[in-house]
């Protein structure tokens, strides 16, 4: 089944002077072609202003497509009429925690959603609960957003677009504000999503250690797609990534450094643990 | 500097006061308020005082929490007493400089005053110390529907103030990072007139007032993605229904209003200190 589904999309932001006049279109989408089955995690990764949020806000009808049809879960977005239920089955997580929490007190902002939807009380309190169990926040369901860290405000966010019951999220750089703790709770959480309830992910993303656990990797460069692939197949291509302006991993980076100088080892090594365990095995078999 | 002003800001315990419909709380800081300005002797003030201490004690509030809300007045404070001490004619002088004199009904005055706008502050921190914003714009929104007949937006204005609630300590702590950054950059926020003071504030305005129009744009955007499109057809998590002790709560308000007004008319019977 397919969850998203998007052709030749194109989306142009107009540059005024100052007179308000259009002075230039820019593109910032350029034709893009995107599938994402059911159940994926797909990253897409990119540089800054290579098109990849303008893409994401496309994915619940924030954007509309200038020309080109997205369609989610089977609903073309620019379907007036639909518009609530595709922005309930593809929830949107947002770069900066403070904006988009509307709540006071934890609970009450996982509640924000389904109350918007219409939901009945009982079963608003039933969502919120087990919203804030499947991120690991319950324990903070009475505490003010103001009192928790980068991490835990991203988590309580995710809640609350959980608590909507979507087939699928859409996380625009989530992890863009927070230290390296923080991130990693974030990541874990997401990924438990994923695997536990199954949710479709979409993760914008320009830290290439978040995508590792991806099934697809998408590369955005000037509002084109320009690499796909597996974590594998898109971290082997080491060169083109920087001609990207990406970074690849460390522990890649050094595999495909080692590699260059002479090192038989093999292409698209992803973590620490594969490389020691790749080096290890050079050893015993000189 | 900021930092004092506590409307706005919930305290979290778990008291009676904290779980009362924030209906009752609303028309218990009016009937309160109201009788500040109903009595007129130190019995009612003693009656006043007795009953905000009894609710202060039920709140589990700290004392300290109430009186942060006082600095932010005490500007407006003084003005009002001053005058009042200065300016009241009355019959016996006590106290005469110059052409300022200061006469018992002047005291009087002044006292009432001070203690009436004390109390209005910390009458109404109660209120907000104990009750969500979000509650606090539930029981707006309930007791203000019927303007909805009238085409007044309330669901929206009720929004509009929860949000802003909900931003009131963000952007507190933005302009304390912005002053420190331009303190940094070598701006002066302390010194000379009014004039030059008011003057320096423009490069704390300026980026706190982009960065709020930033802040603005984003969180429509994320409350849009949650599905957000007015009142209509929205459910509430927490939807207001009045409880036994709601009901027990507007009986003991009843029974505070009636002692204040039978103190009122006694007053203007039996001439009370």
């Amino acid at each position: 089944m397919k969850m998203i589904q998007a052709e030749q999309v194109i989306y142009e932001y107009a540059r005024y002077d100052e007179e308000g006049n259009v002075a230039e279109m820019k593109r910032a989408v350029d034709g893009v072609d995107l599938d994402v089955q059911k159940g994926d995690f797909v990253a897409i990764l990119g540089h800054n202003g290579s098109g990849k949020s303008t893409l994401a806000k496309h994915l619940n009808a924030i954007l509309l497509p200038r020309e080109g049809t997205v369609w989610v879960d089977g609903k073309d977005t620019k379907d007036a009429d639909k518009l609530w239920e595709i922005r309930q089955s593809a929830g949107m997580v947002f770069q900066n925690p403070d904006n988009q929490i509307i709540g006071t007190i934890v609970e009450e902002d996982v509640g924000f959603g389904p109350e918007n939807m219409g939901v009945p009380t009982g079963e608003i309190w039933e969502r919120v609960e087990e919203s804030l169990r499947a991120v690991n926040m319950l324990k903070y369901r009475h505490h003010s957003p103001n009192k928790l860290s980068g991490g835990q405000k991203q988590r309580v966010a995710i809640a609350g677009v959980v608590a909507m019951h979507p087939k699928c999220i859409v996380l625009d750089e989530p992890t863009a504000m927070l230290d390296p703790n923080g991130r990693k709770e974030v990541i874990r959480a997401v990924r438990a999503l994923n695997q536990v309830e199954d949710i479709t992910v979409i993760l914008i993303t320009h830290y290439m250690e978040e995508v590792i656990h991806a099934d697809r990797v998408i590369v955005m460069d000037q509002g084109k797609i320009v690499m796909q692939g597996t974590p594998r197949e898109i971290f082997s291509r080491v060169e083109e990534l920087k001609a990207y302006r990406l970074d690849v991993p460390q522990a890649t980076l050094l595999a495909y450094e080692l590699q260059k100088a002479g090192l038989p080892l093999p292409d698209g090594i992803l973590s620490r643990e594969e490389l020691v365990e790749e080096l290890c095995r050079l050893k015993q078999n000189s | 500097m900021l930092k004092d002003i506590t409307l706005g800001q919930y305290y979290p315990a778990d008291s009676i006061l904290h779980k009362l419909d924030p209906r009752v709380k609303l028309v218990a800081t009016l009937i309160f308020i109201a009788s500040l300005f109903l009595v007129k002797s130190w019995v009612g003030y003693g009656i006043v005082t007795v009953f905000l201490f009894f609710v202060i004690r039920l709140s589990k509030v700290p004392f300290s929490f109430m009186i942060r809300g006082l600095k932010a007045i005490i500007i407006l404070l003084l003005i009002t007493v001053g005058f009042n001490l200065f300016l009241t004619p009355g019959d016996r002088v006590l106290v005469q400089v110059w052409k300022l004199k200061i006469t018992d009904q002047g005291l009087r005055t002044a006292l009432f005053m001070a203690i009436r706008l004390i109390y209005l502050i910390i009458g109404s921190s109660v209120m907000t110390l104990t009750t969500t914003p979000n509650d606090l714009t539930d029981g707006m929104e309930r007791l203000l529907s019927p303007l909805k007949k009238l085409r007044v937006p309330v669901h929206e204005v009720a929004m509009i103030m929860s949000i802003a609630l909900r931003f009131i300590p963000i952007l507190m702590e933005e302009t304390d990072k912005i002053m420190k950054a331009q303190i940094a950059r070598g701006a002066d926020f302390d010194s000379g007139n009014l004039v030059k003071k008011a003057k320096s504030l423009v490069p704390l305005l300026v980026p706190l007032f982009i960065s709020a129009f930033r802040r603005a744009n984003d969180l429509a955007m994320a409350m849009e993605a949650r599905c957000y499109h007015g009142g209509e057809g929205r459910t509430k998590m927490k939807p207001l229904c009045y409880k036994g002790r709601d009901r027990k709560a507007y009986g003991v308000l009843l029974l505070y209003l009636a002692v204040i007004i039978g103190i009122r008319i006694l007053g203007s019977y039996v001439p009370l200190i």
